[in-house]
């Protein structure tokens, strides 16, 4: 019947959506570079002290990263609740921090070997009494340069 | 009997409006996440060759307890007050010869700054954010020197003369610029901030 085969008048035009994929490959390609990926979990819990008097870490290929903190909830068990080590996936003893920038070092290339920084991402629970001993181990390979990282902040908040 | 059609087409003209609106929501508020920190050296292993004699006036010895408490020149000291001090210390310039100085010129403290070294030294239970805080003060100490001079010389603040000449993103000439600036308020005051081996007792 005419009645049925009848378009309505009021209808609207279907929208094109042939912009869509370029919609949601710029999404992509924004969240692409943004997104730093992340090398190692982290198996120590990790509140960085604050400090107002901060640098900022350029050039990520130029950083060897140390952790220390006391190991989290799952690890607790095996590895008890001192402060450990922990050097990229697993937990490591102080006289292991030197073969470990060595090997680090190693692996970077050569231009890049002589100003490579070290970077102490320690829990301000630790001790300093373990931040000695790497920080002899350090001095022992020859990686003079480190950063103590921290969260930008007032640096009294720490002592509460 | 009702007819029923397929369910009715849903418009989709303004999906572009909300991914646009989610693009710019992210880009605001996502910051590429950079590290920061207290940048330090730490002492070569080797011994130098020959023996330094350093007068104890220009050392600067900043102890801290298990307790998290100072003793800086043998006074208990508020961690608080640290930075002060520190800075009265380096800019003492008993000798003189440091034109730039404001100190107070106190024969029994630091001759210049180029001679006046901090020694810090922690105990092995020491934690680990006071050690931080302490750090924090004493590189304060030599920052807000430099950004003092920086500011009479250049009117600009180190701080930020040295993060732009830092950042890769800065141009070169502007670099070149600011290099010989920065080198020379640092050489002004050089951050000499020993860290000798813990005591254990």
């Amino acid at each position: 019947m005419a009645k049925f085969t009848k378009k309505k008048e009021g209808d609207l035009p279907a929208v094109s959506t042939a912009s869509l994929p370029d919609i949601v490959f710029m999404l992509l390609f924004f969240f692409m570079t943004v997104t730093t990926m992340k090398d190692s979990s982290l198996m120590v819990a990790n509140t960085l002290p604050n400090a107002s008097e901060i640098k900022k870490l350029e050039k990520k290929d130029r950083v060897i990263y140390i952790y220390v903190g006391t190991p989290t909830q799952e690890y607790q068990k095996v590895f008890g609740t001192e402060p450990k080590i922990q050097l990229n996936d697993k937990f490591a003893n102080v006289d292991e921090v030197g073969s470990f920038i060595l090997a680090e070092r190693a692996k970077k290339p050569q231009e890049l070997q002589n100003v490579l920084t070290t970077a102490l991402k320690v829990d301000k629970e630790a001790n300093m009494g373990l931040i000695t001993d790497i920080k002899q181990q350090l001095r022992e390979v020859n990686a003079l340069k480190v950063n103590y990282t921290t969260y930008e902040g007032d640096a009294f908040n720490n002592l509460q | 009997m009702p007819r029923r059609k397929g369910a009715p087409e849903v418009n989709a003209g303004s999906m572009a409006d909300i991914a646009f609106l989610l693009l710019i929501f992210f880009l605001v508020t996502t910051t590429i996440e950079t590290d920061a920190g207290l940048d330090r050296m730490l002492p070569p292993i080797e011994p130098p060759e020959q023996d330094v004699v350093i007068k104890q006036k220009n050392i600067f010895t900043v102890n801290i307890n298990r307790n998290g408490q100072l003793l800086v020149e043998d006074n208990l000291m508020e961690i608080k007050d640290l930075r002060e001090a520190a800075t009265a210390f380096l800019e003492n310039g008993a000798d003189g010869s440091c034109t730039y100085c404001k100190g107070k010129k106190d024969p029994s403290s630091s001759d210049n700054p180029t001679k006046a070294i901090i020694s810090l030294k922690n105990d092995r239970e020491t934690k680990y954010s006071t050690y931080i805080t302490v750090q924090n003060e004493l590189v304060g100490a030599y920052n807000d020197l430099r950004n003092r001079e920086a500011q009479r010389l250049y009117g600009s603040d180190f701080t930020t003369m040295e993060s732009k000449y830092l950042d890769p993103e800065t141009p070169s000439n502007v670099r070149d610029e600011l290099k010989d600036k920065v080198k020379r308020i640092q050489d002004m005051f050089p951050q000499k901030l020993s860290e000798a081996e813990t005591t254990t007792d």
